[in-house]
């Protein structure tokens, strides 16, 4: 037996103890004894035991209020009553209290064996699942939440404090960022995590289409509206309920939503029934939420029921040590994904990449990264592979005169002050390619 | 110095060939010489009237105060039909790493469920639970291997399947003073 199963044995009759403990101890299992419920539950506050098989009628406190008690201390216990005198009624009785199963003695040695073997079943089925459920957290835990930076570090930390809690959190930070992200690591790290994280993205949908999301809608409540359908807050019950794109609900929205944020109730559309709904909120902009409240476009009670936390996200170029360690991540997810061989990044575009302010964030380099694979060599990614080429990196260039300016003085330094090649690079005459050269003072660097 | 023996003790009615036949097989497991002795219980003490069988508790005790201290281990061989409280039969049993055990051939013949008698097969399945028996004496517990003596053995049919001898990992675990 590859682990020792425990039973505890309780049964007023000395003789049915000892020819149980034989037997249980010849097929391997670690056996006590209790002569009475109050010595059983006794030790059971003191030791753990997988399976306890009970007597019904005992003198003092019966089998069938002792399994009450055990369910109480130890909701999983598995517990098997026996009595001499089998009733239906006994039968059914210990069954609801949750009696794992129900025997008459005197049993036959099979049936004492099937019982047993289908409890230490149900047990190793059970720690099977446990185990699942720690696989399943584990990865939720560290799926794309990639970063070793101060800046990144002190999100997570943010995550770990508020995730136990049943706060609502705003996720703040530009287009990008990851933002759904850190509302999928507090939930996974929440006592919802085996509870659905519904996502709305309420930008996306007009506001009759959130409304019918959100709440859901009776059958016929308008048009098309063929079946009864749950909205997300019904779906999110026990779990979480994440927001995105908060800051593009509209005014009559926002009412709504503090209306069912305050009450946790609400009516489908069309409906006329109230349901109920224990979720937790988690929303995310990447716009001013408090200068839209300032600014009378967003209700100032929705926002302070949202920002009872509030993370902010930063964007990529402020955590730029974090790059190398995103480009190694996004390298094996996307070679994994088109089954090809890892492969490697020349150091002189992770440098390039590390100059690049990225507007788009992470979204940005994911793409980068994944076009690079696509259309690279197959063993390293160079910078020729990155969309960097035609990018001008100067962060000098605010106005369309900086711009031509630095243009024109790439395409005259690729064709190395050819005034003619240049001209017809650039498709205008010569005169006019003189013009501007004079114009913005440029000359051939050294 | 001679080695203790494993005593046999008949308290049924068995033909000699029948006992010397089972004390070859213990021989052979065990190692230990084996002695066969005759003796008489009044079996109407140990018996249940409500069950119609006898009290396999009671007889394992009685079995395991039987005088004979030459004797490293005792099994008593019976021809009645065995009881625990909680269990409706039993073919035999023994105490876990102890002195004694008790087997009984009641219920190991095929005309008890309807079958031609065999004492070929009827002797085999004997032979077995004695070994089985004595092996928890020696502080063996059931084993999962399918043909390993010390199987779990509930009816006959699973007694059938399994060998007079012990798996690899029994031998090895088999504690022999």
């Amino acid at each position: 037996m590859a682990k020792k199963i425990s039973i505890l044995v309780v049964d007023d009759e000395e003789s049915v103890r000892d020819s149980l403990n034989n037997w249980f101890t010849e097929d391997g299992f670690r056996v006590e004894c209790a002569e009475n419920a109050k010595v059983a539950l006794a030790l059971l506050e003191s030791d753990n035991f997988n399976i306890i098989l009970a007597d019904i009628k005992m003198p003092g406190m019966d089998g069938l209020e002792m399994l009450r008690r055990i369910k109480a201390l130890k909701k999983d216990s598995i517990v098997i009553v026996m009595t001499a005198f089998a009733t239906v009624n006994t039968a059914v009785m210990a069954l609801k209290e949750g009696a794992f199963d129900y025997v008459t003695k005197p049993f036959d040695p099979d049936d004492l064996s099937h019982l047993i073997r289908n409890a230490t079943k149900q047990i190793s089925l059970s720690e099977e699942n446990e185990i699942l459920k720690t696989k399943v957290v584990s990865l939720e835990n560290v799926e794309d939440l990639i970063g070793n930076s101060t800046a990144m570090k002190k999100v997570l930390k943010e995550v770990e404090g508020v995730a136990p809690t049943n706060s609502s959190v705003i996720i703040t930070g530009e287009s990008g960022t990851g933002k759904e992200l850190i509302a999928r690591a507090i939930h996974a790290n929440s006592p919802r995590k085996f509870y659905p994280l519904v996502s709305v993205h309420c930008g996306a949908l007009t506001e009759s289409i959130l409304e019918s999301e959100l709440f859901g809608h009776e059958k016929g409540a308008f048009t098309g509206a063929m079946f009864n359908r749950k909205g997300r807050f019904e779906m999110a019950d026990s779990g979480t309920i994440f927001l995105d794109e908060i800051a593009t609900i509209s005014t009559k929205m926002q009412i709504e939503l503090l209306r069912v944020l305050e009450t946790k109730s609400f009516m489908r559309v069309g409906g006329n029934k109230e349901i109920t709904s224990d979720f937790r909120v988690i929303c995310a902009t990447n716009r001013d939420l408090k200068g839209m409240v300032e600014k009378g476009m967003f209700r100032e009670d929705l926002y302070y029921r949202l920002n009872v936390v509030n993370i902010h996200v930063p964007p990529l170029r402020e955590r730029i040590e974090d790059i190398p360690l995103l480009v190694d991540y996004f390298i094996c997810k996307y070679c994994t994904s088109m089954n090809r061989s890892l492969i490697t990044i020349d150091p002189t575009a992770l440098q390039r990449m590390a100059e690049y302010p990225f507007p788009g964030n992470i979204r940005e380099l994911e793409n980068m990264i994944e076009r690079a694979i696509v259309v690279g060599n197959g063993k390293k990614i160079t910078l020729k592979d990155l969309p960097f080429t035609k990018e001008i990196v100067d962060n000098s260039i605010e106005s369309l005169d900086d711009f031509e300016k630095a243009f024109i003085l790439q395409i005259l330094n690729k064709y190395s002050w050819n005034i003619s090649r240049t001209a017809k690079a650039l498709k205008v005459d010569r005169v006019t390619l003189y013009n501007k050269i004079k114009k913005y003072n440029l000359k051939p660097s050294e | 110095m001679d080695q203790q023996p494993i005593t046999l003790l008949s308290l049924g009615f068995f033909e000699n060939h029948f006992l010397q036949d089972i004390g070859a097989v213990v021989n052979h497991e065990f190692f230990f010489p084996v002695n066969i002795k005759e003796a008489h219980l009044d079996l109407i003490e140990f018996y249940d009237a409500a069950r119609k069988q006898y009290n396999g508790n009671r007889l394992l005790k009685e079995v395991d105060a039987f005088d004979s201290p030459e004797s490293l281990r005792i099994i008593g061989l019976f021809s009645v039909d065995l009881f625990v409280p909680i269990l409706t039969y039993i073919f035999g049993q023994a105490y876990m790493g102890g002195r004694s055990g008790i087997v009984s051939v009641y219920r190991l013949s095929n005309e008890r469920y309807g079958m031609k008698p065999d004492n070929a097969i009827l002797l085999d399945r004997f032979k077995k639970e004695v070994v089985h028996e004595l092996g928890h004496t020696f502080g063996l517990l059931h084993c999962h291997a399918p043909t390993c003596v010390m199987r779990s053995s509930t009816y006959v049919e699973d007694i059938d399947q399994k060998d007079h001898s012990f798996c690899a990992e029994c031998r090895a675990n088999l504690k022999l003073d």
